[in-house]
């Protein structure tokens, strides 16, 4: 799916002034911990949807070579982060949609997660 | 559409509220800020989530959600086992990340919306 | 290992200041710079810098202070980081995937998931962590070279 389309679908908006929009994206991770952000945003360029707007994730997107970063429940960064983004080049969007409704849609439309099932993590 | 439905449908590992789970299901809520589920989620939502401490016992239980469904694998502290047996809050695990395992959710008609 | 670490030919310490969130994975983004200027393969890099990010973000959640070594060597790069704090009461346990004693306050900011050691552990080619409760902790790591394009130039530039 192109960024576009994602933008599209969702009603998100750029923050990031002019990003590629034409930019594909194949996978997708939601999470709010970054530890799960480092763990599981394995598929080359993939979407991160998240609830967290600190500088940190963009530190995650730019260890993890992420296509872009979806904010839910119409959350923005501050100036700090939205800097940041822009010296990384990672396109930032958001939505108002909450991140189950916002899976909901990009899963339905055949995205997927990057990695399908994780092993037994205890026991 | 039953929190037992669902259960059945994904085949989810009941680790705690065997009792409960004929609880009916009323939209979803996604996530793993305690602030965001405290202020968003809604009574009967499924919550799927990765946090594993007590606290999301509680967090559900005060925002009466249908049942708590972790992700990726991740299984319950046994603190929080014994205060979601306590509180009757049923706990499923999925080998399922969030985003798969919400989107799977959708497809089955659980809304994220109100 | 003794032979390999008078063959060093980079060493660049990063000072991490404890309870610092907002700047949490600045010094990941950094060592991947280096790396990348470096001319390292992407799979090193994005190996290593996962792993220097959970290792920041442990210092910056649960110690005062730290410092974070990076030594580049021709066989491995090795990550030392020491840091000054409550340190860990049982580092079996803390391996654990989903162990945590992380506050509500590092939950909300998007850290403490129990994921970090285990991570580490993932990303690495062999990991060492000690600890004294009360006084400190100190980790370190390495990830392989074996196989990399030994034409890296900073590799080359001892002989």
């Amino acid at each position: 799916m192109k960024l576009r389309e994602i933008r599209d679908l969702l009603d998100a908006e750029l923050i990031t002034g002019d990003a590629n929009l034409d930019k594909e994206i194949k996978y997708v991770n939601a999470a709010d911990l970054i530890s799960d952000v480092l763990a599981y945003s394995t598929g080359p360029g993939a979407l991160l949807i998240t609830g967290i707007i600190h500088p940190q994730v963009i530190y995650a997107a730019n260890t993890m070579d992420l296509g872009a970063i979806l904010f839910v429940r119409g959350k923005r960064p501050n100036e700090a982060t939205l800097q940041l983004a822009i010296e990384n080049q990672v396109p930032l969007l958001t939505t108002r949609y909450i991140m189950f409704e916002t899976c909901g849609r990009l899963y339905q439309l055949g995205m997927r997660a990057c990695i399908e099932k994780v092993k037994n993590v205890r026991g | 559409m039953t929190v037992s439905d669902i259960v059945k449908s994904f085949g989810l590992k009941i680790r705690a509220g065997k009792n409960r789970l004929d609880e009916e299901v009323r939209g979803g809520y996604t996530g793993d800020l305690l602030s965001d589920v405290i202020a968003h989620s809604r009574k009967g939502n499924i919550w799927v989530t990765i946090q594993t401490h007590p606290n999301i016992v509680a967090v559900a239980t005060m925002k009466e959600l249908a049942g708590i469904i972790l992700t990726g694998g991740r299984e319950p502290d046994s603190e929080t086992l014994r205060k979601a047996e306590e509180e009757g809050m049923p706990i499923l695990v999925s080998s399922l990340l969030a985003f798969e395992l919400t989107g799977k959710l959708y497809q089955m008609g659980i809304s994220g919306m109100g | 290992m003794s032979g390999a670490e008078n063959n060093i030919h980079l060493h660049e310490m990063f000072h991490i200041a404890g309870g610092n969130f907002t700047n949490a994975g600045s010094i990941s983004s950094q060592v991947k710079k280096i790396l990348k200027e470096a001319g390292f393969s992407s799979r090193v890099i994005r190996r290593t810098s996962i792993a220097t990010f959970e290792a920041e973000m442990n210092v910056i959640c649960y110690a005062s202070r730290g410092n974070l070594s990076l030594f580049i060597t021709p066989d491995f790069l090795k990550i030392v980081v020491e840091d000054e704090g409550i340190g860990i009461p049982d580092v079996d346990l803390a391996m654990q995937e989903g162990y945590s004693t992380a506050s509500e306050r590092i939950h909300e900011l998007g850290f403490g998931a129990g994921m970090g050691l285990s991570n580490i552990k993932n990303n690495t080619d062999g990991m060492i962590l000690t600890s004294k409760f009360g006084q400190g902790t100190h980790l370190e790591f390495l990830i392989s070279l074996e196989g990399e394009d030994k034409s890296v130039p900073l590799l080359n530039a001892g002989g």
